[in-house]
């Protein structure tokens, strides 16, 4: 198949086009965060400073990212542990029952997540009789993290086989010492990238996290949502929007960067 | 890779230890392997979901007591006849389907010229380049994005600003809006599946069809085609899945019109009935369940 330029340049414009409707609302949240109107009035009747002024006062909103940075690393960090596990498991092992095990990790994000939320909202609370904290947010997020830790590892596992394990074990090293040495360190750019994206979707989750927070726990997304629709508020949620965005670009950068050095090796 | 690695640290000396014994042991038994790797994660995916699921099940066949608000624990079908005969359950439903599969259609056609431009035209620096400008908007938050439309069609907004001038108007807040809004939400978790797939196509394979007089058209609907069709079924569940329960996104840009989520919500809520609540979660899983059944043969699941 040969494209022709005319077609190349026409996908070419249609991605453009795309990329520019995407971003589109993503510049008009930075230009309302210096905006004087609070009701979002484009164009802008003026702009200011006060609102990003007052978003880095904002106790609320500082408590909420703690509260959310907490939830997020636990989270990441239960699922790596379980991620790696099971991929394991499946990928080097075949038992019956490997399908069924394989779409239960993927079941948490494939059904809508006020399933999840309504379902361990009434586990928690009808049948455990557990009061919800912080702590059934931390459960309920790296139940559903779990399949992207999974995806990325046993993608790698699949890609780089088993011989230098074997090779491992034929030189005597035990089972411990080969994950160690062996195992681990292949991985270790794979359990990155899953982790990211694990701390990520924990990060932003809202609908799990209204069904299974506490009375006491704001998220940031739960913050968000509480203050989107209050007038003296709007703005300074356009703020955090901006810095979410700004902030986020590091992890990206950084996963690019380490696909981008293993293509290099290969 | 770092294949040098057992000369750079040397081997433990062999210890008559528990560590030792447990691996030799490990070594011999590949099933106790396997059980080692699995009981931790297992345990948890069926004690916290599976279980939660099943009880969810279970709850949506008991009833609340309407004088204390506690849940009875006696077998009924009330919540279920209600939620299959009431006509506000069968509007609602057929409603959030409609908007549903609207909202995958229009990720599907806007993912596959996007993914086929990342996967086969790009240049490699272009390519990476186009990763993170579709990466970095998951990561802004949801609410924000929703937000944002909210922002950019209401009657002042943007959208009403550039089109005004030639007739047109913003179509306000409501179903299309819901459907807008949702379409942008899911768009990149729909381009990256097919882009995948798209990349696993070799290109051999099209210089081939192209060796043979195969021109772009044919070539793309006979051999691009059916490869990337799980990939691309993979992007419809998440779209069509994540759709089927959302009900934020409908409070921020629907006006008053309701989906299956916001009914899930208000009766947990401040209508305190989880057990109809829970029947009415029924309808999506059931739906979502009918769909992975559907496209299970076609391999979706394992480009997900």
């Amino acid at each position: 198949m040969r494209l022709s330029r005319l077609s190349r340049a026409t996908l070419g414009i249609v991605t453009a086009v795309i990329l520019v409707a995407v971003y589109v609302p993503l510049v008009v949240v930075l230009v309302n965060s210096f905006s004087t109107s609070t009701s979002l009035t484009w164009p802008p009747p003026g702009f200011t400073f006060e609102w990003w002024v007052r978003a880095f006062q904002s106790a609320g909103a500082i408590e909420a990212v703690t509260t959310s940075v907490q939830v997020a690393i636990i989270a990441t960090v239960i699922s790596l542990v379980l991620g790696t596990l099971i991929s394991l498991a499946l990928q080097r092992f075949d038992f019956f029952g490997r399908d069924a095990i394989s779409l239960l990790v993927i079941l948490p994000i494939a059904l809508p997540g006020i399933i999840t939320g309504i379902a361990l909202n009434n586990f928690f609370r009808t049948i455990m009789g557990v009061p919800l904290s912080i702590w059934t947010v931390v459960i309920a997020h790296a139940t559903f993290c779990i399949v992207t830790v999974f995806n990325n590892v046993i993608a790698r596992l699949r890609r780089q086989g088993t011989n230098l394990e074997e090779a491992s074990a034929d030189l005597g090293a035990g089972v411990w010492t080969t994950f160690r040495l062996v195992t681990f360190p292949q991985l270790r750019s794979a359990l990155l990238a899953g982790g990211l994206l694990a701390f990520a979707l924990s990060f932003d989750e809202i609908i799990v996290t209204t069904f299974t927070a506490g009375s006491g726990v704001t998220t940031l997304p739960i913050f968000i949502l509480n203050n989107m629709f209050r007038p003296n508020q709007a703005p300074i949620v356009s703020v955090i929007a901006v810095v979410l965005v700004l902030v986020s670009i590091i992890p990206i950068y950084i996963a690019q960067r380490l696909s981008g050095s293993e293509q290099q090796h290969r | 890779m770092t294949t040098n690695a057992p000369t750079r640290h040397p081997l433990p000396a062999r210890r008559a230890g528990f560590a030792r014994k447990g691996s030799a042991f490990l070594a011999t038994h590949p099933r106790a392997r396997l059980a080692f790797l699995l009981t931790a994660p297992l345990f948890w995916l069926v004690v916290v979901y599976v279980v939660a699921l099943a009880l969810l099940l279970v709850t949506a066949f008991w009833s609340v007591d309407s004088f204390t608000g506690e849940i009875t624990t006696e077998w009924t079908m009330d919540n279920i006849i209600t939620v299959l005969t009431g006509s506000l359950y069968q509007t609602v439903t057929l409603r959030t389907l409609g908007v549903a599969l609207a909202v995958t259609i229009v990720d599907v056609l806007l993912a596959l010229p996007i993914a086929f431009y990342m996967a086969k035209v790009a240049s490699p620096r272009m390519q990476r380049i186009l990763v993170i400008l579709v990466l970095t908007p998951l990561w802004a938050s949801y609410l924000v994005k929703a937000y944002a439309w909210r922002s950019v069609l209401s009657q002042d907004g943007i959208l009403e600003w550039l089109v005004s001038p030639f007739g047109g108007h913003t179509p306000g807040y409501g179903l299309p809006a819901t459907i807008i809004t949702l379409s942008y939400l899911w768009l990149p978790y729909v381009i990256l599946p097919i882009y995948a797939g798209l990349e696993r196509v070799p290109d051999s394979l099209l210089e081939a069809s192209g060796d043979l007089g195969g021109r772009a058209w044919p070539t793309i609907r006979l051999v691009v085609f059916p490869l990337v069709l799980p990939a691309i079924i993979a992007g419809t569940i998440f779209s069509f899945s994540l759709s089927l329960g959302d009900y934020i996104t409908v409070n921020i840009v629907g006006g008053a019109s309701q989906m299956l989520g916001n009914l899930v919500y208000t009766n947990v809520g401040a209508a305190n009935n989880l057990p109809l609540a829970s029947a009415i979660a029924l309808i999506p899983i059931v739906i979502i369940f009918g769909y992975l059944f559907l496209v299970r043969r076609t391999g979706a699941l394992d480009n997900l």
